[in-house]
């Protein structure tokens, strides 16, 4: 029992599992942040009155949404980095880091787009009609009356996005960001098969409590800021 | 002290010209119409429609359901596209798109059916939100204007609350103020109180009634006959999409020529 003890604190002293998700914590906040901001202007560009930027919004939607994230994260180290030699930061690690908050962020986007526009649905007509009416031209109306209200609306399908992409920064691994979560669990397991329990355990733990509160948060909010019509 | 009010929007007197169907002075044209024709696919919800309203005048438009008198509305404000044709707004046709339309449409006040108001806004915000977005005003002034129209339409104390905290007939005057904030040339009104709870119309109407006194120019698309006949300077009759009769309320309601309108009249007469 002691011995039992003793392997898995002596495991856990050699393996740096806080660090490991604090990391997946901060490629979570960039890729999160950069999604909200890419996402919020594709989902402008697909509810705008011009058609070319309509197709232009819907194209990059269709064709982030669909790429498995591994695929778009393999690019950008081996295509982007190796072979264009676009490099983001000195060394080595913070360029892993920042190529894989842009592959989460480009794919997320647009999800987060998605998520806008089923909060854009939530806006009756009437808003935008009456901000149209007072004069407000496409950009003042969406800024000052519909994203305010649409993003009230969206806040539950966002928070799914946001759980989502915490998952998803695992698969920053892909992008050679090896002291990531899933890199470190799988070089745990590799080297301490007879903890594989314990070790599979600790992880998914970890990202349950993470997650969770994410949900019960997103609830909270999403009732607290209804639009009451 | 004796403070004569003086009313805003009365045409100076070398521009007055007699509206051919008024018993009233009005001004010079204000909005114009020419063979304004609109389609919703095959429908055809405006047919060559001519019309031109007054400075100072209140236009009462009537009509069954699905005759276009929304589509007329909001065309004027071009919120709805025409095919061909053209309406002009002081002199100034509509343009297609942008900030040309934008300023234009801000001289052109509208009021809803249902309201709405900014959900998202207390009732002073919903009213300083044009003037200080669209006409640059500064915050203090707009909120100082605010307040004098939410006085002016009797909702000056609910300023700080919520619209859906608000009656519709509170929300309907707001929506009201919020249009007059812009300083509007023309308001349009698409049935402003047939959302309303029967208590509650009058006082909406009463609002009106006030702005056509202080000589508002004012396009209203609604089934009041009491407002019609207090407010109106002329009635235009409207089905499938064509102007069918034009008249003098008192004219209109008690001797309608065409046998459409005296059909419509008898139908809303006997409710
Ligand atoms: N966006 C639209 N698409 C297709 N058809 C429409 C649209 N808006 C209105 N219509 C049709 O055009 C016709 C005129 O509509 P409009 O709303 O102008 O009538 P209305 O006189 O205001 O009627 P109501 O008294 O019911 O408000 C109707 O037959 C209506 O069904
Ligand atoms: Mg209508």
């Amino acid at each position: 029992m002691n011995d039992y003890l003793s392997g898995l604190g002596a495991l856990l002293e050699q393996y740096d599992v806080l660090g490991a998700f604090w990391t997946n914590i901060q490629l979570t906040f960039w890729g999160a942040l950069f999604a909200l901001v890419i996402g919020t202007m594709l989902a402008l560009m697909r509810i705008s009155p011009i058609a070319s930027l309509r197709w232009a919004g819907a194209t990059y939607v269709n064709v982030f949404r669909n790429t498995p994230l591994t695929i778009i994260m393999t690019f950008l180290v081996l295509a982007v980095w190796t072979q264009l030699q676009v490099s983001l930061a000195a060394d080595f690690n913070s360029n892993f880091f920042r190529l894989a908050v842009i592959g989460l962020a480009v794919y997320h986007a647009a999800f987060v787009c998605e998520s806008i526009r089923s909060g854009v649905n939530t806006v009756p007509l009437g808003q935008a009609e009456a901000a149209r009416a007072i004069g407000l031209s496409f950009l003042p109306a969406a800024q000052l009356v519909i994203l305010p209200q649409a993003f009230r609306g969206a806040i539950a399908p966002l928070g799914n996005t946001l759980i989502a992409l915490l998952k998803n920064s695992t698969v920053a691994a892909a992008a050679s960001v090896s002291w990531e979560t899933a890199s470190t669990m799988k070089t745990m397991l590799e080297f301490n098969a007879d903890y594989r329990w314990e070790i599979f355990a600790l992880f998914a733990i970890g990202y349950v409590i993470l997650v969770i509160p994410i949900g019960l948060l997103t609830t909270w909010l999403s009732q607290r800021l209804a639009v009451k019509r | 002290m004796d403070q004569s009010t003086p009313t805003t929007g009365q045409p100076a007197a070398d521009e007055t010209v007699d509206a051919p169907t008024s018993d009233r002075v009005l001004g010079a044209p204000l909005v114009e119409l020419k063979h304004v024709n609109k389609h919703f696919g095959a429908l055809h919800v405006l047919q060559d429609i001519d019309l031109t309203i007054h400075k100072g005048e209140v236009l009462v438009v009537i009509g069954p359901s699905g005759s276009g008198k929304s589509t007329l509305c909001r065309a004027i404000n071009r919120l709805e596209t025409i095919d061909d044709g053209s309406i002009a707004v002081d002199g100034k046709t509509l343009p297609e798109e942008g900030k040309a339309l934008a300023q234009l449409r801000a001289e052109v006040g509208m009021v809803f059916q249902s309201f709405n108001l900014f959900a998202h806004k207390t009732v002073l915000d919903n009213v300083t939100l044009g003037p200080r977005k669209v006409r640059g005003m500064n915050k203090k002034d707009a909120e100082e204007l605010a307040r004098s129209l939410l006085d002016r339409v009797g909702v000056g104390n609910q300023a700080g609350k919520m619209p859906a905290q608000l009656s519709g007939g509170q929300q309907q005057r707001v929506a009201i103020a919020r249009a007059l904030a812009m300083q509007p040339k023309v308001m349009l009104f698409d049935e402003p109180t047939s959302a309303l709870d029967p208590e509650m119309v009058n006082e909406v109407l009463d609002a009106m009634v006030a702005l056509a006194e202080e000589g508002m120019t004012m396009i209203v698309v609604t089934h009041e006959m009491g407002f019609a006949r207090k407010a109106a300077h002329r009635v235009v009759f409207m089905a499938d999409g064509q102007i069918v009769e034009e008249a003098p309320p008192e004219e209109f309601f008690t001797a309608p020529k065409s046998d459409r309108a005296r059909d419509f009249l008898s139908k809303i007469l006997t409710h």
